[in-house]
């Protein structure tokens, strides 16, 4: 029986890689839950648009990489995020234009935009892949890891490696001030305010005079910043391939909807509340267990709820169960 | 019927003429019994001769007139369908006229939208959703603000100076407030534009008597400062007591006109409309 072992071990294949990915869905989720409540309608070509964020960022990389530019020890990559944001955000803002404003224009019910947003998915998608391809590119270059998992054994003379890798340290960084700069700017600026006001009631923001082509312009860009910002971060930890990032589009709506949709605070709860729970579930937890209890009584399996292919089961059980017992989520938000 | 209707949500058809059973014409009130509309043409705001209706359905506006001079208070009373609402809709904006005309300070707006009439000095108050329930009293108000550059904390201090529970209240999310508190914060988001005229529809629904008394004091006290109020108002026999102006619309047109005190004593106005 060993506790700090078994803390370690906790810490190194649980709780680390959840926060991190924890993050990167709580990143994704924030579109997700802005665009849901101010342009009204979920938008199921949020995976893509962070699949786009994330190739074009990547094309940068290589290209920055290629003139020799490297940002020492943190990854090329977010050099060319700034870029690949406004790359992004005029991607977005074009399909706005062309595509969402005469829907909006013609204040077409959601599900109608739900289903557009799928053909746009549709388009993106085609765009990701005759950007970059469909193989799995790895663009992470720089120092490798925070803490290594070797050093740690031998400073601390535990049998259990504790290992933080830069991009998992990156991430976490990165998504918090991501999201402190976001709710600075939604509750201390004008244009912030007025976003929240024309989320909260449509009408009376434009008997207010609040401009809201202006306000679904920002929203556009600050989605393409969070989605782009929260891919590259994704693509660093793991690596890039544009399928992954379709099926990132359910636990990143479940995050949004466990939160309450429309509620950002809602959605950084909720993804780390899927990070965990897939996880935690997914997670072969003999190791941990056999330092936690004395010799005979660990069990012989693996205690393994789900294997990890099944990870997404996760993500779905939970969407359902919160749609059938607490359809606005956790906090406060527009129920679907 | 455009073709774009097809996108939205509403299954059926929200016009009431679709299955009507009896064929819905224009229907002009018998206004024989009433004296007409005082002659309005020179007050500070006039909605004139007003004929309308919602889309391309039926005229609900049938010729009515409505008039207020800078700092009185002008009420619309009616039966139920009279066309109360639409009138107060129509004076600002929300719906086409197909005849008739609106003007402010003696300058035709009958052709600006909504938003140009907050600019020009006309502050609505809806019936419904009327504040930003998730955002705080004071956000509220500033959010009323949004079309001015200057400093707004005086006018923030003068409703807050109207209405001393915001004061107390102003960071709390305007949706937990009680209902009357809800009614002050639409008020006074409202009057952050600073307008010349403030229009409330049905600004006592759904709040109690002693709520009720309160508001009225508060809306006698905002037309002191020489703002012009109009309002439609379910509760009329107290709504008259402190109008100026008092209009009685039956079926889109203007049935009963005069002071507010003249409209209580009229027996007739008191036996169909006030209960007695």
């Amino acid at each position: 029986m060993d506790l700090l072992n078994a803390l370690v071990a906790f810490l190194n294949f649980v709780f680390i890689p959840a926060a991190a990915y924890g993050a990167q869905l709580a990143l994704g989720a924030l579109g997700a839950t802005l665009i849901y409540g101010i342009l009204r309608f979920s938008n199921f070509a949020h995976g893509e648009t962070m699949a786009f964020g994330t190739a074009v960022t990547i094309l940068l990389t290589f290209g920055l990489q290629a003139m020799g530019l490297t940002f020492g020890p943190l990854p090329t990559a977010l050099l060319a995020l700034p870029m690949g944001i406004a790359l992004t955000s005029l991607l977005v803002l074009g399909t706005d234009r062309v595509v969402y404003r005469f829907y909006r224009e013609a204040r077409a019910a959601p599900v109608i935009l739900v289903v557009v947003s799928m053909g746009v998915m549709f388009i993106m998608s085609a765009l990701t892949r005759f950007l970059v391809g469909v193989e799995d590119i790895q663009f992470t270059d720089g120092a490798r890891f925070v803490i290594n998992a070797r050093d740690f054994r031998e400073w601390s003379g535990l049998e259990e490696g504790l290992a933080l890798r830069t991009t998992q340290l990156i991430t976490l960084v990165v998504a918090g001030l991501a999201v402190a700069a976001l709710f600075w700017f939604l509750n201390r600026t004008r244009t912030g305010k007025s976003m929240r006001a024309f989320s909260d009631n449509e009408d009376l923001a434009l008997l207010s005079g609040i401009n809201p082509n202006r306000v679904v312009a920002v929203t556009w860009i600050i989605v393409a910043a969070l989605a782009t910002t929260a891919g590259v971060l994704y693509g660093l930890d793991k690596s890039f391939k544009a399928f992954t990032y379709f099926q990132l589009l359910l636990p990143i709506f479940a995050a949004a909807v466990v939160g309450g949709l429309g509620n950002p605070l809602g959605a950084i709860a909720g993804g780390f509340v899927i990070a965990f729970s897939e996880v935690v579930v997914t997670y072969a937890w003999k190791q941990v267990v056999a330092y936690a209890l004395p010799g005979e009584w660990v069990p012989a399996s693996l205690l393994q709820l789900m294997s990890t292919e099944y990870k997404f089961a996760v993500s779905f059980a939970i969407l359902i169960l919160v749609l059938l017992f607490k359809p606005t989520g956790l906090f406060k938000g527009q129920s679907v | 019927m455009s073709d774009l209707d097809a996108l939205r949500e509403d299954r059926g058809n929200k016009d009431r003429s679709v299955a009507s059973p009896v064929p819905i014409g224009v229907q002009i009130a018998n206004n024989d019994g009433s004296r007409p509309a005082s002659v309005v043409a020179r007050a500070f705001l006039v909605g004139e001769g007003m004929v309308g209706g919602y889309g391309k359905g039926p005229s609900i506006l049938n010729g009515c007139t409505i008039s207020a001079e800078k700092g009185e208070i002008a009420v619309i009373v009616g039966p139920n369908g009279a066309g109360k609402s639409t009138a107060m809709k129509a004076i600002f904006g929300m719906l086409d006229l197909r005849t008739g005309s609106v003007r402010l300070n003696g300058e035709e707006i009958t052709g600006l939208s909504p938003q140009a009439r907050v600019a020009k000095g006309m502050a609505f108050v809806p019936q419904v959703r009327n504040i930003f329930p998730s955002m705080s009293v004071e956000e509220n108000l500033e959010m009323g603000a949004f079309l001015r550059r200057d400093d707004i904390t005086q006018t923030i201090e003068q409703v807050y100076g109207l209405f001393p529970i915001l004061r107390d209240k102003r960071r709390q999310p305007a949706g937990e407030l009680s209902g009357g508190q809800r009614q002050q914060v639409a008020v006074g988001r409202a009057l952050m534009t600073r307008p010349s005229v403030l229009m409330l529809d049905e600004p006592t629904a759904g709040v109690s008597p002693i709520v009720m008394d309160e508001l009225f004091d508060r809306i006698l006290e905002i037309a002191r400062a020489g703002i012009t109020i109009l309002m439609v108002e379910q509760n009329a026999r107290q709504a008259l007591e402190i109008a100026d102006r008092g209009y009685v619309l039956v079926q889109g047109a203007n049935a009963f006109t005069g002071t507010g005190r003249e409209l209580l004593a009229d027996p007739q106005v008191r036996k169909s409309f006030l209960g007695g």
